[in-house]
């Protein structure tokens, strides 16, 4: 059963989204939004079509069929120019933090300013900086390499680095995927207390229920590539979908 | 093989058809590939810390294998005129030819070959491993286009330090050829210098450096294309090191005949 979990204009919506790989459809007609100011996860089995639908979003890879719309706007087949400008407001912690090797943590954090909104490298630095105090990092991880970092450090940095240019729409991939329950917790934290306080849109992907329980508002079943559920948060115990049933209760009995 | 599949003849016509299909398809990527990558880096924004960089690991980092191979190649050149030569008086004119093969073939070419094994394989390895951990993904979402970032700033360093370390190529391998007939035939380093001067002409230097021009993008774009295009982690990244390297290697040999039969008719 799919309710409506919130009456909020639609910051980010798929309409009818179809995606294929050789045979395999993974998204087959997927409809979802996410309301302005809220916090989405979408949940599902390994394979069922969960990055793909972030990237479809992202323009990191293109959809076969549908629409995606950004704030009212269908941004499906903006050039490649307009679409990296759209990305100004947009964050992404990816699931491996997908920091940048060869560049310090400040150089990765201020990336974007350095590289696309012309801040000077100073100006960029002290942002950096700024911003990976709210994920709670000193000055002094500021000149080290993402290699000389912990899992967990490397996850705050690449939520410094989505945040720091004060997005209204963030992205997380896996964000507690690898990581300890302690140092998930952590991260699981930081997310519900940045985007309160940015007052951002945020669609995360997980197969945590303790995560998505933490940071998200609503939470949207995907299975074979539509969504099978979608309702609020607070309403997932007492889903009575067999797939949301098998999540809840750990049970995969009757589940294909 | 596939069941109703064609047999006989036609069975072989068709694979002929789709390999020459195949082969098409895979020319035309590459040909987009370096269209696109020509464009980022002739038009802004350019990212100028990144071109230096790369400067710096293609240009000065290769000098040292580069130089000892002209050394050695200038050597082995004058080593083989004396000791082959000999039957048409061929060494009396040791710096003459040491300098037409360097500057012309030999200093291009092997300086070309060893980039290749050096940088093609790098980039293929680098933009590869970017790929899989999804740095190149992370670069577009922050507004950043990776053919400007990545692609454009090897494509301009590998195009323009190849000529330059070919020049210097050039000059080590005379010195590799003035070094061994000093040993051999006692030929005074001064004579040596004045010799290869006098019967050097202008365009033996420059049909050269035009040559390693030529060949420092096909190695750019190379190393470029198969990271670009690594699929499935680190055995992927694997295939397109290997890849970048032999199809830089070939595609450098093939490159040059062309180019000294143009060059032969001018």
């Amino acid at each position: 059963m799919t309710q409506t979990p919130n009456l909020a204009p639609a910051k980010l919506e798929w309409r009818h989204v179809t995606k294929r790989f050789g045979a395999n459809k993974v998204l087959d007609g997927l409809n979802l939004s996410v309301g302005k100011g809220r916090s989405l996860a979408l949940l599902g089995r390994s394979g069922q079509g969960k990055s793909v639908t972030i990237k479809v979003a992202l323009g990191l890879m293109r959809a076969d069929g549908g629409a995606v719309l950004l704030d009212g706007v269908d941004v499906t087949h903006l050039h490649e120019r307009e679409r990296r400008a759209s990305f100004a407001g947009i964050g992404m912690l990816f699931q491996g933090a997908a920091l940048f090797d060869s560049l310090s943590v400040w150089e990765n954090v201020g990336f974007r300013l350095i590289n696309a909104d012309g801040t000077t490298r100073r100006e960029a630095r002290d942002r950096a900086i700024e911003a990976l105090a709210l994920v709670r990092l000193g000055p002094e991880v500021a000149d080290r390499y993402p290699a000389e970092l912990s899992g967990g450090m490397q996850k705050r940095v690449g939520l410094a680095r989505a945040i720091v240019g004060a997005p209204s729409l963030l992205f997380f991939d896996e964000p507690t995927t690898g990581l300890d329950p302690i140092t998930a917790g952590a991260i699981n934290e930081l997310i519900v207390d940045k985007v309160r306080s940015l007052g951002c849109t945020a669609v995360s992907i997980t197969h945590d229920l303790t995560s998505a329980r933490m940071i998200a508002d609503d939470i949207a079943m995907l299975d074979h590539g539509k969504i099978v559920w979608h309702g609020a948060a607070a309403d997932l115990d007492h889903a009575d979908h067999p797939l949301v049933r098998a999540f809840v209760t750990g049970k995969g009995d009757g589940v294909e | 093989m596939e069941a109703g599949a064609p047999t006989g003849v036609i069975g072989l016509v068709a694979t002929i058809g789709r390999a020459t299909l195949g082969g098409v398809a895979a020319i035309g990527k590459v040909a987009n590939f370096a269209g696109r990558g020509i464009r980022a880096a002739v038009t802004p924004p350019w990212y100028p810390r990144q071109i230096l960089g790369q400067f710096m690991a293609v240009g000065f980092l290769s000098l040292p294998v580069v130089g000892l191979t002209a050394w050695f190649t200038g050597a082995a050149l004058a080593l083989n005129i004396y000791s082959g030569g000999d039957r048409f008086n061929a060494e009396t004119v040791m710096p003459q030819i040491v300098a037409l093969g360097i500057a012309r073939e030999l200093g291009p070419v092997l300086a070309a070959l060893m980039l290749a094994g050096r940088v093609a394989s790098a980039m293929a390895s680098e933009i590869g491993a970017m790929r899989a951990t999804e740095q190149v993904d992370a670069m577009v979402t922050l507004s950043t286009d990776p053919r400007r970032y990545l692609i454009a700033p090897r494509l301009i360093a590998a195009t323009i330090s190849l000529p330059l370390l070919t020049l210097i190529a050039d000059i080590i391998g005379v010195a590799g050829g003035m070094q061994v007939s000093k040993l051999l035939i006692d030929l005074s380093p001064s004579i040596y210098i004045i010799n290869t001067i006098d019967f050097l002409r202008s365009w033996d230097v420059e049909s050269g450096l035009i040559k390693s021009a030529v060949f420092g993008f096909i190695i750019g774009l190379m190393g470029c294309y198969h990271g670009d295009h690594a699929q499935g982690g680190a055995r992927g990244v694997g295939r397109a090191t290997t890849a970048a390297m032999v199809s830089s290697a070939v595609l450098i040999l093939a490159a040059d005949y062309v180019l000294t039969s143009i060059f032969a008719r001018l």
